[in-house]
């Protein structure tokens, strides 16, 4: 049992963990300077719970943070396949914000009901802010496809290419069953109805169509990445191991 | 102990102490209590470091530093003195209750007292404050958000 909070923990932690780096690599990038203080804040957040998240799940594992972030190979991370995917141009980056904000918001909404008080305390803490990045998702998503002709032929092609990766945000990995039965982790498949309807609400204000359902594009949870989370930590995870105990 | 406590400004928003803001929960025989305002405010662990010196200053060197993140601080916590300073200093305090948790960003100028203002940025140049325009004064803001 512990070992199985300990990994949905890392499950936690990992999706804000790469979630952030990948935002971060906008830092200086984005198109204006509200835009780069906007997804570098949301990347802040996104760490920030990642370090309580990675914290918690390594208190069973007798390690740090820091040791679970920087020391743990791809295959050892169980992050959801989205958060890894390529930031793409800035329509994409909303599109995968989109949909993991809107379901992380609700996510954490019932974690923070958990019966687990540490799972419980972090999910109520992030809540507020996550609503935050949910809504400045939602607000891009209508001003690029309601937009120009190219913001809007932009934002169908990012929302074609991360829509794949939607439907393993709503899949359960063995080891969390008994979990949900505990009453530790929310049931996150009772939760697809109300994100579909907050997609739909959102694409309706965009003028934008559902995607057509494709196959699903699942493996994360159980460290089958795709070949982009190597290039992420190789960037991430630098530094901590090539100058072990390096201090600022 | 809140005494000495109110001597360490927020390393971010120097205008206002760590007791203003709510960071300081609880004061204990053997611990100060603190909590994070929002998860990844990189200013946490300055903070920490600032309790840490003042206490040691004071002559607290045995009383520990805990970190508690339940109940969440929110906005509410700032105390009525701590308001007065944030809007002395130019940023406008961020409204009290009901209106909290609904992302409502009704922000009065702090050097005017216009309500005829705009968002410009809902993140600004820290996790806690999003930036604002005066209609009336045409003076840019910093609104401490609602959390």
């Amino acid at each position: 049992m512990a070992d199985a909070l300990s990994n949905y923990a890392l499950q936690l932690g990992d999706d804000s963990l790469i979630l952030g780096q990948r935002l971060s690599e906008w830092c200086g990038h984005a198109p204006m300077l509200e835009v780069d203080l906007s997804l570098a804040n949301i990347a802040l957040d996104l760490v920030g719970q990642a370090t309580f998240f990675l914290k918690f799940a390594g208190e069973a594992r007798g390690v740090d943070a820091d040791k679970l972030a920087f020391h743990r190979d791809v295959l050892d991370f169980k992050n959801c396949l989205l958060v890894e995917q390529p930031n793409g141009d800035f329509a994409q980056t909303i599109a995968r914000q989109f949909l993991f904000a809107n379901w992380q918001e609700l996510l954490f909404r019932e974690l923070s009901r958990s019966r687990n008080e540490m799972l419980a305390a972090i999910a109520a803490k992030a809540v507020k802010e996550v609503a935050y990045h949910a809504r400045f998702a939602n607000e891009w998503m209508a001003r690029l496809g309601d937009g120009t002709a190219e913001s809007r032929e932009r934002i169908v092609n990012g929302l074609e290419w991360v829509w794949r990766f939607g439907d393993e945000l709503f899949a359960v990995e063995q080891t969390v069953e008994p979990l949900i039965a505990s009453g530790v982790a929310p049931d996150v498949r009772t939760l697809r109805a109300e994100w579909d309807a907050r997609i739909a609400r959102t694409l309706g204000e965009a003028t934008l169509e559902l995607p057509k359902p494709r196959r699903a594009v699942v493996g994360g949870r159980i460290g089958h990445h795709s070949e982009h989370l190597g290039h992420i930590l190789s960037a991430m995870q630098f530094l901590p191991r090539a100058y072990p105990g390096a201090q600022w | 102990m809140f005494e000495v406590l109110s001597h360490v400004p927020d390393p971010e928003i120097p205008c206002i102490s760590v007791v203003d803001l709510g960071i300081v929960r609880d004061v204990r025989d053997d611990a100060v209590v603190i909590t994070p305002t929002y998860t990844g405010c990189p200013a946490t662990i300055a903070i920490e470091a600032a309790i840490r010196s003042e206490l040691d200053r004071a002559g607290f060197s045995r009383l520990k530093i805990e970190t508690a993140l339940a109940p969440a601080w929110t906005t509410d916590w700032i105390s009525d003195a701590g308001r007065e300073k944030l809007r002395a200093y130019g940023i406008a305090p961020p409204p009290k209750g009901a209106g909290r948790t609904s992302l409502r960003d009704d922000a009065h100028c702090p050097r005017c007292g216009s309500a005829r203002t705009e968002e410009i940025s809902r993140f600004g140049s820290t996790p806690c404050k999003a930036l604002h325009r005066c209609l009336s004064c045409g003076e840019p803001f910093d609104l401490f958000k609602c959390h």
